[in-house]
């Protein structure tokens, strides 16, 4: 491909365009969170920029109960999501049955399903087991949510091991756990992180069931969110500074794991 | 060490018998090596040994052992994979003691059995080094190593030098050749390049679609192939297989007429064989000579010179292609026209079943 200097030019346009305007709300966000609420309802570039907004949103819900929800329920989640999926997929890759594919497919496709739909059944179900409102419910609700997606791409992940690497594991006297802990694992870490840093994302930015099945003690930050939209009318700089300080840390964490993870959602397709 | 035996083994796949009732002995500490063309499930057979793949029928005993429930580990057999199949992310000494430390080996021990093996393989400077950044050679001496230090009954080896270059390739046959001297081990080794079986083996096992077409020290197979198939596979170059009518049969063997005039008696025993059926001659390139006295006549269409010997493409009057082993400083030029001759004691009759007729004398096979 020959690139000519306006090409190379109209190419960075274009490029640096789509990014301004992709970044644009979350820029708008954080400004706005500086505004007083007079200011906020005001779209203008320039004004006085105060923290009163970040004051009353601390006084008027501990952020840190929140964010400790949010870590706890999105590492949790994540890591119980492993400890299944690792198997699962370990077993779809080197031992398939002519059912494997389908049985992938399948888990998949419960991802199509709207999740509303499943809404009442669930709620039902946390309730008479006592789940309501508790960081093991929400726990056990990511793993399930994000289940498909992990196995699937641990999946990938495990296929790029040759498998000779494996059956001489095998002929050394590993047994299954060996396998996966001395060979598989080591090496694949790098999927196996980024499949971890993925679902981490997801369960800290899910709202539906975070929403539906918590009220205060579980409520993770999504909710803290939420609560800033109030009946008594919308407070922009408010919810702005509430949502800022909610990604505002898997901002900062995604940030510095961007290489972990743009290497693992590219992974096998340019290897 | 060890002895290994096969009794009709099988292996099928949903509906495909990929492996058709092999039956074998492998005795103590020999070299055995199973050939054949690619897809003729040699390598199935090693993995079926090794424990890779489940044996569908038949048994196979470890020291007169039926092992065919038993896990790979516990038949101690070590293979050499193909690939080398190191582990990328330990060390040359990590990877060699892997086994050890699964087997809860001390670490002394361990560290011991490991210097060994580099010591004899001459890895030693490499010990802290990954695989990555080890030549081909190395590598597959790595995977060499983590095999000796398991100390098997058996060494299992499945195309282990395909991945090699030709100069290496013949370094590392004369390693391995050497290497089973030195640890007076028994080994079985797969490959579809019959040089690698013809130096290498004390047995040669000749493998096509699923069966043993014959079983044999490299010389016997070269001297007396049983059929059509192994004539064809075993010996480089090639032996001339030409379609050939019974003559005469008697008690100096079977005489036959051949393309292009030829005619040769063949020292075989005449039972079977009537005048006038149908039969395949074969003649190895190298016990055909150009001579003015030849009774074969044609002319040569390509000359191959390989420096030390020269390789004949002859056309014969009826088109039949043959090709001759000369002298590397053989003169014949393109085109030229040439006589050959063949020795009737070092040609071979095959009839129309592919069976090989029995010589009358065979072959003292003296060199072993």
């Amino acid at each position: 491909m020959r690139h000519t200097l306006g090409g190379k030019i109209g190419l960075a346009v274009l490029g640096w365009g789509i990014a301004v305007v992709m970044f644009f709300p979350i820029f708008w966000m954080v400004l706005t969170g500086f505004k007083s609420e007079l200011q906020a309802v005001n779209p203008s570039l320039f004004f006085h920029p105060t923290l009163s907004s970040y004051a009353d949103v601390q006084s008027r819900a501990n952020y840190f109960a929140f964010a400790l929800n949010s870590v706890v329920i999105s590492v949790g989640g994540t890591l119980l999501a492993l400890l299944f999926a690792i198997p699962a997929a370990y077993v779809m890759a080197f031992f398939p049955t002519h059912r494997t594919r389908g049985t992938l497919l399948w888990m998949l496709s419960t991802k199509m399903l709207p999740p509303v739909g499943v809404l009442v059944p669930i709620y039902l179900l946390m309730r008479s087991t006592g789940l309501l409102d508790t960081r093991t419910g929400l726990i056990i609700i990511y793993m399930l949510m994000n289940l498909p997606i992990v196995v699937w791409m641990l999946f990938t992940f495990f296929k790029e091991v040759p498998r000779d690497i494996l059956e001489a594991g095998r002929m050394d006297g590993a047994g299954r756990m060996d396998e996966l802990r001395h060979v598989l694992l080591p090496l694949s870490l790098p999927g196996v992180a980024s499949t971890g840093l993925l679902s981490l994302i997801l369960c800290w930015n899910e709202a539906f069931w975070s929403l539906n099945l918590t009220s205060s003690r579980a409520a993770p930050l999504t909710a803290f969110i939420a609560s800033f939209s109030s009946p008594e009318g919308l407070f922009f700089g408010k919810l702005s500074a509430a949502s800022t300080l909610a990604v505002a840390p898997i901002l900062i964490f995604g940030w510095l794991s961007q290489r972990q993870l743009v290497r693992g959602l590219t992974f096998g397709a340019v290897k | 060490m060890a002895t290994l035996a096969l009794r009709d083994v099988r292996k099928t796949y949903a509906n495909l018998e990929a492996i058709k009732g092999v039956t074998l002995d492998v005795e103590d500490r020999e070299f055995v090596v199973f050939v054949g063309p690619s897809g003729c499930g040699k390598s199935t057979l090693l993995r079926m040994i090794a424990g890779l793949e489940e044996i569908s029928g038949g048994d196979l005993l470890i020291d007169d052992r039926r092992v065919n429930d038993v896990g790979p580990a516990e038949r101690g057999l070590a293979m050499v994979f193909q690939s080398y199949a190191l582990y990328p992310h330990m060390t040359v000494a990590d990877n060699m003691g892997f086994a050890l430390k699964l087997a809860k080996v001390s670490k002394e021990e361990r560290n011991r059995k490991v210097a060994e093996a580099a010591r004899i393989l001459q890895l030693e400077p490499y010990l802290d080094r990954k695989p990555g950044q080890l030549s081909g050679g190395q590598r597959q001496r790595v995977a060499i190593g983590r095999a000796i230090v398991r100390n098997p009954k058996v060494f299992l080896f499945d195309e282990p030098l395909s991945n090699l270059d030709a100069a290496l390739r013949g370094q590392m046959r004369i390693e391995l050749a050497r290497l089973h001297e030195q640890l007076n081990a028994t080994m079985i080794y797969v490959t579809h390049d019959q040089v690698e079986a013809m130096t290498m083996a004390d047995k040669i096992v000749v493998l096509s679609a699923g069966r043993v077409e014959q079983v044999g020290s490299p010389l016997e197979l070269y001297h007396h192939p049983r059929n059509l198939f192994v004539a064809g596979f075993m010996g480089s170059p090639r032996m001339n297989l030409l379609p050939a009518t019974v003559t005469a049969s008697g008690a100096e063997g079977v005489t036959v007429a051949g393309p292009g005039g030829m005619s040769v008696t063949v020292p075989v025993s005449p039972d079977g064989f009537r005048v006038g059926s149908q039969v395949t001659l074969g003649v190895r390139p190298e016990h055909l000579t150009i001579t003015p006295d030849g009774s074969i006549s044609g002319h040569a269409l390509i000359a191959e010179r390989l420096g030390g010997l020269t390789l004949l493409h002859v056309e014969l009057q009826d088109k039949t292609m043959l090709v001759v082993q000369t002298d590397g400083s053989d003169a014949t030029r393109v085109h030229q026209q040439i006589r050959l001759a063949m020795v009737p004691a070092h040609t071979h009759l095959f009839g129309s079943d592919g069976l090989a007729a029995e010589h009358l004398q065979r072959n003292p096979l003296t060199v072993s």
